[in-house]
């Protein structure tokens, strides 16, 4: 890393960021207040969201069936914006286990699951994950048998995807808030399974 | 828009190219077959935006699905195991 003592010039995006937000602050777009409010709200938002999509989809479903049919309609009726995403989410059976990468960047459905965890967006996770998938899910402690088929989803272009995991079993009488407390992020991108 | 040229459960091959600019075809993918698995709708062109133009008329995208085996001769898993990669119209021809 950095040494912090190093004086290191701004990078070409460093200095377009910040002229650009001086003169947005300049023209009267924005204030240097609400930037840092936004930036702040963006760091808080963790993986609940998310969350509460998944555990109302194990508690109702008819609901989980128009969230597999149209992902960013169902999380609207959960009052949930997800703007300039088209969502798409795919659902982990006993038969198939879905994981999400995207090897260009790190495409993450963010309004749903918060900043991506930094592995999401390392060079590692991203090459390797459409390469050699079972042997990076073993890595997070996933071991698949060879009878479940793996489906890697490449957000490569203007989807975002979010993995439905399966409902633990032992879990029948659980409430939707309680279920929502057993939802990782994780089990979201599909490297992890939720146990009860 | 464009004219969807696909359908799901269309055979296609991504095409084997190499253009300069910013392209959201993955490398690994480029010259693989695989099938349509859904459409995803149209969307102004990347490649277009990317160069300040307005992208439209705007490209339909479909996820194609494609056996790791055809991708990775030496894949290790089932061979059952997909990768399912969004891709532009204009990236696709019929096999």
């Amino acid at each position: 890393m950095n040494d912090p003592g190093t004086y290191r010039p701004l990078s070409y995006f460093q200095l377009m960021e910040v002229s650009l937000r001086e003169l947005l602050v300049e023209k009267g777009v924005v204030t240097e207040e609400e930037l840092a409010q936004e930036v702040e709200a963006m760091r808080k938002r963790g993986y609940e969201r998310g969350a509460r999509v998944v555990a109302r989809a194990w508690v109702d479903a008819e609901y989980k069936k128009r969230l597999l049919a149209n992902g960013t309609k169902a999380c609207e009726e959960l009052g949930l914006e997800v703007p300039a995403l088209k969502l798409l989410v795919v659902e982990n059976t006993p038969e198939v286990h879905n994981v999400i990468v995207c090897t260009l960047c790190s495409c993450y459905p963010r309004m749903l699951l918060g900043i991506p965890p930094e592995w999401y967006k390392s060079r590692n996770y991203r090459s390797r994950m459409v390469r050699e998938p079972r042997a990076v899910l073993a890595e997070f402690g996933l071991q698949l048998p060879e009878t479940l088929t793996v489906r890697v989803h490449d957000s490569t272009a203007d989807m975002r995807y979010l993995v439905l995991p399966m409902r633990p079993a032992g879990t029948e009488d659980w409430t939707e808030e309680r279920l929502a407390g057993l939802v990782s992020r994780d089990s979201m991108i599909g490297v992890a399974v939720p146990k009860s | 828009m464009t004219e969807m040229q696909f359908k799901p459960g269309d055979r296609v091959r991504v095409l084997d190219a190499y253009p300069l600019g910013h392209v959201r075809t993955p490398f690994y993918i480029r010259g693989k077959a695989g099938v349509i698995e859904r459409c995803c709708g149209a969307f102004p062109n990347p490649e277009e935006l990317a160069q300040m133009r307005d992208g439209l008329p705007a490209q339909p995208l479909y996820r194609v699905k494609f056996r790791q085996q055809d991708v990775w001769p030496d894949y290790r898993g089932s061979p059952n195991d997909v990768v399912e990669v969004e891709i532009y119209q204009h990236w696709l021809e019929k096999t």
